[in-house]
Formats: structure tokens, C-alpha cells, sequence
């Protein structure tokens, strides 16, 4: 079984079709809902979680784009710069899924992006601006750090 | 001090330094030595022990002399890359403090700022060879006639360029809980409400000051891992108090002993000097520090050999008692336990984190043991101790 964190980004031309529906009844996937936002009339966020074997995650991925809804990898929209990164640990205590953890004994902290659910803690609490800010539900912020 | 066993000198381990018999070991390797040998026998086989500790101190700053211009300007106002640097010494010298926020900061003015760049980021920026804006302003005088002078420099272009830090190295410190019932944003990081999260700060058993608790070895002169580089102790820092309480071992279980460190600049690495922003705290700068202890008898030998079991954190509330100048402490939480990441408090489980960074302080230790064994680092005897309290003893050797 693979896993992965996807970002759907749904524009207001296909907002209320029945996409995710469809994903749930026609794939063998199992899906967990991380994070929603739907402003009314414009767009629609979610950040899902994919759990199925490999191929059948790619034909989900291939069935949602196909549908035009916008589909990131959370992979390519959160990571941490390593050269910033000065394993104190302090995001540790405020990510909410373990994503940063420390590990013992080394006492030097891990990303496990596949467990990120882009909740932007770890962007406010990191010193060092070593986890790139996440601010993938405010739809203006797209473009703006530049 | 015919007491002990063991009994060495500093000048017999710097020859031992220098003719490369010297035995060195990190703090982290000197509990299992000790364990295992006993205080006395430690002793005798090891020399020195290293320490490090790589955390933020926002009692930092760097002392710039930027070379006179032409013509000659009297600065008394000096900005770096929009950094206010204190100018009210002599004409070009000037001080940027680490906590120090750009001009155009908004500050908390959005709660919580997010404090990009400041002081500390100037510093780093200058160690890593990075160029800065040099902006500084005068009212004129005959014999300094230039108002204003602007110039592009990096740190070479500096004549001189020293880290001078009032105060660094805290002894121990607290293990911040916030008991409000709102999000705070703090100098301890950001802290959520009704304890749900605790941080600490400290290397623990690797600590400096942790390690010689009544500062028997360290004092004005004491040469230092600095940034990367060599430094020394000039003094105690501000606020150092020996009178806290201690523990059986005669390790402090509260803030206590500070240091104040001097070294030069040009000699440091970014890699153990880095601009920090605390969200909705301020601008600081992460110091990395390593302190040599000579193991000069089986005291020091067994003060040397403390381990995070043994290091007591006073359990402060930042949420109201630390604002409102209280801070007592609510219990105590060995470092040990917050190392697991988890400990109980008022009966609930709290997650713990840590804001010093330990496996670079293991690293910081392991370098300066590196240099002493090498030969190119000796220990500097301290003119003066820090001002410390008797210590009565250990009675079980
Ligand atoms: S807070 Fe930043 S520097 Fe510290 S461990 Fe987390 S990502 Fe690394
Ligand atoms: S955004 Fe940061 S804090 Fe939030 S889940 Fe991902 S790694 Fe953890």
C-alpha cells in the first residue's frame, strides 16, 4: 500500500460535480479528508490523502485531472530547505501529525512529507525560515512570495 | 587543596596538549568514562572534557569598525542593510546588537510579527562572506566634515570585526508551559494554551556551565570554541547569579551562571552563527559555544560526569506568572524527560521540545575536542574565577 498527500484545487466551473464522488465509488482508494476549504463560487481546496496500491493512486490522479480539478502534490508545495534546517527540534512540539519529529538519540529532527498535512505550523514556529511557509488555503497567496 | 588524589595543572595539560599525550573526551563520553572508571581513575586518565551548546541568545552583538572615509565622517547613526547599529562611540565604530529589528519592521504591529531580518541576520549575513549596505550619518564636524557616507562591504573590508556577547551560556534555564488560555508568543517559542506544549532551552549534560557548576575552571581568559572559531570568556555575563538553587550534586536548578564572550569575527562560520526570527517575539542570533574543562581533580572529574537524569528545569508558566515578573517555579522536570518529548504536568501528558540544538552542540564538542588533541588549541587559565559560592564537597569518592 502507497500513500499520498494531494492537493485538489477545484475552480468554480466544476465546484459542484460529483468528482469525489465518483473517485470513491470507481477506484479502489482510500481517501482521508486532511483539509477543506470551499469559498463559495470560486474555488474549492482539499487536501486528501490517498492510500491504495501505486498504479490505482496514479489512475485516481489521472481520473481527477481528466475531470479538470487541479491536482499538486503536497511533495512539491512543502518541504524544508536542509541547509536552514539547524535541527533544534523546535517545530517538533507543534506539529500536529509528527510529520517533524526528532529522532532519539541522535536528537536530529526528520520531514516526513507524507504525513504533512499543510497545516503551516512548522512555517510560523521555524527560526531559521527553514519549512517554507505553507499557506496553501488562503487562495491569494499563490504567487505572492516571490 | 591537598584533598585530593588527583591534582593537575593547567601548564601540565597544556604540555600534554603540546606534545599530543593529552587525553580529551566530550561531556557525552565522559559519563560512561566516569561510570565506568570511578572519579579518581577519570581523573587521572582524562585531561580535558569538551562541552557545547548552540542556542539562541539574543545578548549578542558584533563591535564594527568600518575604516574612515574620504573625507572623515564622525557616524552617529549607522545603519546595516537597514539595521541600526549603535554609534555613540568613537567615529567609525559601532555596535549591532542581534535582537536589533530592520527600520521598516512592521514589528507586532500584524500579531504575531514575523521579524525577518534584524541584527543577528546582518551577523551572519558578514560571516558568510555575504556583502551589506553600509549607511551612516553624521552632523559634521572640522575635523570630521563628512554628514553622510554609503558604502557596499563585506567582512574583510572591516579593519575590525569582533562578536561581543554580554551574555551567553546560560547555566541552566527554564521549561516554558503556557497556562492562558490563548496562543503566546514568546522568546521560549510559541507556546499553546492550557499546557498543551513545553519547551526547553540547554543543551543538558553537554552544557557548559552545567558541567562545572561552580565555575572552578572557568573564568576571564578561559579560551572558547566561538562560532566556529576561537573566542574567550571576558567575565561573567549580566544577570549571572550563583546563589540559585541547587540540586545534591550541586547543579543549579534554575537559570544562575551567564558568560560573556569575546572573539574574532573574521574567524567564525555561519554554520555555528545564525540570524533567528521569533514569531512574534523579535530578531535574535543561535551562538554556538564550546567551553573546555580541565579535569584538574576527581571533583571536577565527577562534575563533569552529570548526565540529563541528574539536571533539574524549573517548570515556569509564561502564559501569566513569567509576564507579570513571578516565574516561580511550578515543579521541577529533569532534561531527560523532556528529551523523550513528553512529560506530565498538573496529571496531563504535555508534549516537549527543545529550542537548543543538541546534536550541534555534540558536534561543536566533538570539533574542540578535535583541536585539543590536534595540538593547535591550548587552555587559557582564568585570570579570575566567576563569582561563585563554596562548594562543600563530594563525600563519596
Ligand atoms: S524549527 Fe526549523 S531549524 Fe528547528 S528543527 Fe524545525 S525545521 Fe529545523
Ligand atoms: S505544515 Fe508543518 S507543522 Fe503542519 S503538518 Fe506539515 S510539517 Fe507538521
Amino acid at each position: 500500500m502507497a500513500s499520498k498527500n494531494v492537493l485538489l484545487i477545484f475552480k468554480s466551473n466544476i465546484m459542484y460535480k460529483p468528482v469525489i464522488y465518483r473517485l470513491a465509488r470507481d477506484f479502489d482508494l482510500v481517501f482521508n479528508i486532511l483539509e477543506a476549504k470551499i469559498l463559495p463560487r470560486r474555488e474549492g481546496r482539499i487536501l486528501l490523502e490517498l492510500r491504495g496500491s501505486e498504479d490505482v493512486i496514479e489512475k485516481g490522479i489521472r481520473f481527477l485531472e481528466d475531470n479538470r480539478v487541479l491536482v499538486e502534490l503536497l511533495a512539491d508545495k512543502v518541504w524544508r530547505e536542509e541547509e536552514k534546517c539547524v535541527h533544534c527540534g523546535a517545530c517538533t512540539g507543534l506539529c500536529p501529525t509528527r510529520a517533524l519529529s526528532i529522532e532519539r538519540p541522535e536528537m536530529k529532527v526528520s520531514f516526513d512529507v507524507e504525513k504533512c498535512v499543510a497545516c503551516g505550523m512548522c512555517g510560523l514556529v521555524c527560526p531559521f525560515g527553514a519549512m517554507k511557509d505553507v499557506t496553501l488555503f488562503d487562495p491569494f497567496a499563490e504567487g505572492r512570495h516571490t | 587543596m591537598g584533598e585530593f588524589k588527583i591534582n593537575k595543572s593547567f601548564a601540565e595539560i597544556n604540555k600534554k596538549i603540546r606534545d599530543g599525550s593529552v587525553v580529551v573526551l566530550t561531556a557525552a563520553e565522559m559519563i560512561e568514562a566516569t561510570k565506568e572508571l570511578g572519579p579518581v581513575e577519570a581523573a587521572r586518565k582524562v585531561d580535558v572534557v569538551t562541552t557545547g551548546t548552540f542556542g539562541i541568545m539574543c545578548s549578542s552583538g558584533a563591535i564594527l569598525n568600518f575604516g574612515h572615509a574620504k573625507p572623515r565622517i564622525k557616524a552617529n547613526k549607522v545603519y546595516l542593510n537597514g539595521v541600526e547599529a549603535y554609534a555613540g562611540l568613537a567615529a567609525v565604530d559601532c555596535y549591532v546588537g542581534a535582537a536589533q529589528t530592520s527600520e521598516d519592521d512592521p514589528l507586532n504591529k500584524v500579531f504575531p510579527g514575523r521579524f525577518r531580518y534584524g541584527g543577528g541576520h546582518v551577523i551572519e549575513d558578514l560571516v558568510s562572506g555575504k556583502t551589506i549596505k553600509l549607511e551612516a550619518f553624521a552632523y559634521g564636524t572640522d575635523c570630521y566634515p563628512n554628514r553622510q557616507h554609503e558604502s557596499e562591504m563585506s567582512l574583510k573590508d572591516f579593519p575590525d570585526a569582533w562578536l561581543l556577547n554580554p551574555r551567553n551560556g546560560y547555566q541552566n534555564y527554564n521549561c516554558a508551559i503556557n497556562l492562558s488560555n490563548k496562543t503566546i508568543y514568546t522568546y521560549m517559542g510559541i507556546l499553546r494554551p492550557d499546557g498543551a506544549n513545553a519547551n526547553y532551552s540547554t543543551s543538558g549534560q553537554l552544557s557548559p556551565l552545567l558541567n562545572d557548576p561552580y565555575y572552578k575552571t572557568i573564568g576571564i581568559g578561559t579560551r572558547i570554541f566561538l562560532g566556529g572559531g576561537i573566542g574567550y570568556v571576558i567575565g561573567n555575563g549580566t544577570q549571572h547569579d550563583p546563589n540559585v538553587k541547587r540540586s545534591e550534586n550541586g547543579v543549579v536548578m534554575g537559570g544562575a551562571g551567564t558568560l560573556s564572550v569575546k572573539g574574532d569575527l573574521k574567524l567564525m562560520s555561519p554554520k555555528f552563527l545564525r540570524g533567528a526570527s521569533l514569531t512574534g517575539y523579535g530578531c535574535s542570533l543561535k551562538v554556538g559555544i564550546g567551553v573546555p574543562i580541565p579535569v584538574l581533580n576527581e571533583e571536577i572529574a565527577t562534575f563533569t560526569a552529570i548526565s540529563d537524569e541528574d539536571i533539574f528545569a524549573p517548570i515556569v508558566d509564561y502564559g501569566y506568572d513569567y509576564p507579570e515578573g513571578e516565574g516561580k517555579p511550578l515543579g521541577y522536570v529533569t532534561y531527560a524527560q523532556m528529551k523523550t518529548g513528553e512529560m506530565t504536568f498538573d496529571g496531563k501528558k504535555v508534549t516537549t521540545a527543545p529550542l537548543a540544538s543538541y546534536s550541534i552542540a555534540l558536534e561543536i564538542a566533538t570539533t574542540l575536542k578535535e583541536w585539543i588533541k590536534s595540538g593547535s588549541f591550548t587552555l587559557g587559565e582564568p585570570q579570575e574565577i566567576l563569582p561563585s559560592i563554596p562548594f562543600g564537597g563530594f563525600t563519596n569518592f
